[in-house]
């Protein structure tokens, strides 16, 4: 965009024009999706610099994951992309099936595949709702929460927990599914794909939603790899880089999906990725569910899977030293996680999700490394909002589907 | 594997090693620049991490230096995951920057430092993330403290907690 | 004397009837949105939630007003006011039955016309005295939408009076009754969808709400107010509203013009107009997401005031030859 204002500046010569005008947006605000806060500044309407600013949320993830054991970590790992926590749950999970040389049992594993689809259409429909509420259509907002609730039911019966599941645990699932879960699944899958038309129609052909949706953001293929994008943000552009298809976890390599790319890579193609991407997941669960009869009766849980308690283990005091030179006494429980390192990553909703853990032989991990889709999506925010006007920056924000709880850890 | 003989092939890669999920190379220092551009120009253009790890009194293995910065570099083409290993000594706790040869590299940089205290040098604008900008210490770093005592606290809290008495004060007295 | 008495009952008559109209209205928007997004909007107070605009009244009169520091207090406490007398003064021109109008003005036209585009000073100096940054550019968006849309609106009025040859709402209104369908909406179609598409936007209803845009601005140019200063802002958007399709509905529908009179009840026909229109804005705001400020401005003067002039030649060609 050319800077009108510079042609002023030079003709009147006064201070006023000089100084930016500088909006800070966040960390309370409507659209900024959570705690997110980013320092603009404006030439008119349209956005010169944008400064992300994050942390508001930090609550030392990796810290306390030092002072727990696997099973604990799970549970910490819901608290991370809140929306869809199961994801979390399998790549924690994965990460140390890896370090500990766990074999999950299949129906684990499809069990797996079917809470980690139904939790990517949870956080696929209430990014629709809220990309679109971003953009002013408020109805697409209330139809996604109709699916995300019965999603949310069924997920209520699976494991008694709405949001933060803590379902997957280092070796398998908590509990099997029952018959009437399995029932409603199949309605869901059903009926949801006649959902999806439902909103499609409300956007697809709205002239204002294509002039507000297309042409903004647009990233290259190229540069989004750069910029670190992952999952659908980056399949907008046109890589077809899946983790799922890619390094298979769970029952991926069994079941068949089309992994759907874009041509632009502005917001419209990451919109369109999405919704093909939520006929996707319908049909993985579908497809899961067909291969779950088959292993009925089968144990969901490996019988390596380590306690959810661990037993009591020798204890030992290693001094710390605080900078002051102050010696503090923390106990450890010598232990159990074999010794050496792992790497796990995920297809979250939002994109990779990257545990790599490092143990030393106790029963907490050494160090345990998230590597959050959302926090290296807001790192690409100034990029993709250069020269765009306030209103693109919503829509922006939206298109990356971030979440804080994510990406401040 | 062709992709593999290469990697063998750098004069920059000090060990390379094959793990079930990844090959681990092991580089020096000052090797880590020229190394990550041979790599990028292999094919390994997606950095999907970058981290640092405190071994401060680590028990189960000898190690040479305390801080270790790891790449996970990823190759789409080749479908090859390495993992790069920098060994940092405590003294001289800085790194070179690889943000500009990886946009994502700089927030992925200012959170290493913001959390272990290693400065990375060539980076435009290194500056604590996570935690506030007058914040002491480094907090993922080993020695850091679990409990912090009244007078460690963080300046800026201790001035709210502060101002908040005073105002209580004042409201009392009137 | 009398007839100062007169007027004075009828203008109270109009108020009360127009106060009661925006209370319902924003109740009737409620459900109606709610009707539309599967969900069952205000039910708790009173009959199917029926006295739910008293109590949301009596919540904001109740409420502390507070002025925020740093404010300019003047202007911010007068803004309101300016905002919401412009809107709603607009009411007594639109004559709502032949016998029935408060003021007779034979420059009605003009004068709703003036009064709406002054309600924009409301706006302005409302963002302009809040001090905040989020306010000053929902002011400076609004300035420059009513500006554009302004010329859009009176361009398309203008062929009405062209073809009428009156300024006055009821002259208007009875130059419809020899016309099929009782109405300028045939001829004047061009006309119709400009004044339609600007009135949305004289009115800052979606899709053009930018100057109040929540995901964007947070509230816009009221994001620092609060009770009942809040409430008159609110008030003057649903009596612009009212004023916008009254003046629709008188001047593109036909007024209180019908296909047969109704015994009993004059305002039948005109009050069924004006509901249909109100309907429209309710239904545009649960189907459309908002435009971005510059698609706006293409919007504005590059579609609208062009068809509107061109509909004026057109209009007045037409006069001269028949």
């Amino acid at each position: 965009m050319q800077p009108l204002i510079e042609l002023e500046k030079r003709q009147v010569g006064e201070e006023a024009w000089e100084e930016p005008f500088f909006l800070n947006m966040g960390p309370q605000h409507p659209s900024t999706h959570g705690v997110l806060r980013l320092r603009i500044e404006l030439e008119g309407e349209t956005i010169v610099n944008c400064e992300p600013v994050i942390g508001y949320l930090h609550r030392g993830i990796e810290k306390l994951a030092e002072t727990l054991n696997p099973n604990q970590c799970i549970l910490l790992s819901d608290r991370l992309d809140y929306i869809s926590s199961v994801a979390n749950n399998v790549a924690f999970a994965l990460a140390f099936e890896r370090l500990m040389k766990i074999e999950v049992p299949r129906r684990a594993r499809l069990i797996r595949t079917i809470v980690s689809e139904m939790a990517r259409l949870c956080s696929h429909l209430l990014w629709l709702a809220t990309h679109a509420l971003d953009i002013g259509a408020i109805t697409v907002f209330l139809y996604c929460f109709r699916e995300r609730e019965w999603l949310l039911q069924i997920f209520e019966k699976i494991c008694g927990a709405r949001l933060t599941h803590g379902y997957v645990r280092v070796g398998g699932v908590r509990r099997d599914f029952t018959p009437e879960v399995v029932e409603e699944l199949y309605e869901f899958v059903r009926v949801f794909p006649e959902r999806i038309l439902d909103y499609e129609t409300l956007l697809d052909e709205n002239r204002i939603w294509l002039k507000r949706t297309k042409g903004i953001g647009v990233v290259s293929p190229e540069k989004a790899i750069d910029l670190g994008l992952t999952g659908p943000s980056l399949r907008g552009s046109g890589v077809p880089y899946d983790v799922r298809k890619f390094r298979p976890y769970d029952a991926y390599d069994e079941v068949e999906f089309l992994v759907p790319t874009g041509k632009n890579g502005d917001t419209y193609d990451r919109y369109k990725v999405r919704m093909q991407e939520m006929r996707q997941s319908a049909s993985i669960i579908k497809q899961c569910l067909d291969k779950l009869s088959e292993t009925e009766g089968e144990p969901v849980l490996s019988e390596k899977a380590p306690d959810l308690l661990l037993p009591k283990m020798r204890k030992e005091v290693c001094p710390m030293l605080t900078p002051k030179g102050k010696v503090v006494f923390r106990t450890r429980k010598k232990e159990i996680i074999p010794k050496g390192e792992a790497f796990a990553s995920i297809e979250a909703p939002k994109g990779e999700l990257a545990v790599y853990v490092i143990s030393d032989g106790t029963d907490t991990p050494w160090r345990l490394r998230i590597r959050t889709p959302s926090f290296v999506h807001i790192s690409a925010i100034p990029y993709l909002a250069k020269g765009h006007m306030i209103a693109d920056l919503v829509a922006i924000i939206g298109t990356l589907d971030i979440v804080l709880g994510d990406s401040d850890k | 594997m062709e992709i593999i003989e290469a990697l063998k092939g750098l004069k920059e890669v000090r060990s390379l090693e094959e793990k079930e999920d990844a090959w681990v190379i092991w580089t020096e220092r000052e090797l880590t620049l020229p190394l990550m551009k041979k790599l990028k120009e292999l094919g390994f253009n997606y950095l999907i991490d970058l981290c640092g790890v405190d071994y401060l009194n680590y028990k189960s293995e000898k190690k040479n230096f305390r801080f270790e910065v790891v790449y996970h570099l990823y190759s789409l083409e080749h479908r090859i995951l390495v993992r790069v290993k920098v060994g940092i000594p405590e003294e001289e706790a800085w790194q070179y920057s690889v943000s500009h040869i990886w946009s994502c590299a700089n927030w992925l940089e200012r959170e290493c430092f913001d959390m272990f205290g290693i400065k990375f040098l060539g980076h435009p604008n290194l500056k604590r993330i996570f935690m506030p900008e007058d914040w002491k210490g480094h907090p993922l770093r080993k020695d850091y403290p679990l409990n912090i005592e009244g007078e460690e606290e963080w300046e800026t809290y201790k001035k709210l907690v502060e101002r908040h008495k005073r105002k209580r004060g004042d409201a009392a007295t009137h | 004397m009398s007839e100062l008495i007169c007027l004075l009952i009828c203008s109270v008559i109009l108020l009360v009837i127009a106060l009661l109209h925006v209370a319902y209205l924003t109740y009737a928007e409620r459900k109606i949105i709610a009707r539309m997004q599967q969900r069952l909007g205000p039910n708790r107070v009173g009959p199917r939630g029926l006295l739910q605009p008293f109590a949301d009244m009596l919540k904001l009169l109740t409420k502390e007003p507070i002025i925020p520091y740093g404010v300019d207090k003047n202007i911010f406490v007068l803004a309101p006011l300016i905002s919401l007398v412009c809107a709603g003064s607009g009411l007594a021109f639109i004559p709502l039955w032949s016998n029935f109008v408060l003021s007779n003005a034979n420059v009605g036209l003009l004068f709703i016309l003036a009064l709406s585009s002054l309600s924009a000073y409301g706006i302005i100096l409302a963002g302009w005295s809040s001090n905040s940054r989020y306010a000053l550019l929902g002011g400076l968006r609004s300035a420059a939408q009513v500006i554009s849309y302004e010329i859009a609106m009176g361009l398309s009025l203008l062929s009405v009076v062209v073809m009428a040859g009156s300024f006055n709402l009821g002259d208007i209104v009875r130059a419809q009754a020899n016309l099929p369908w009782k109405a300028f909406l045939f001829p004047q179609i061009i006309g119709f969808v400009v004044f339609l598409i600007s009135a949305v936007a004289e009115c800052n209803r979606v899709p053009f709400d930018l100057p109040e845009a929540e995901s964007e601005l947070v509230a816009g140019y009221f994001v620092e107010y609060s009770g009942m200063r809040f409430a008159l802002f609110y008030l003057a958007e649903y009596f612009a509203m009212l004023v916008m399709s009254g003046l629709a509905v008188t001047c593109f529908l036909g007024g209180w013009l019908g296909p047969f009179s109704i015994p009993g009840l004059p305002f039948f026909w005109f009050l069924l107009k004006l509901y249909a229109f109100l309907f429209f804005y309710i239904w545009l705001r649960a189907t459309l997401p908002r435009y971005r400020y510059d698609q706006l401005m293409d919007l504005g003067w590059k579609l609208l005031i062009p068809l509107a002039i061109l509909n004026l030649f057109l209009t007045a060609i037409i006069k001269l030859l028949v």
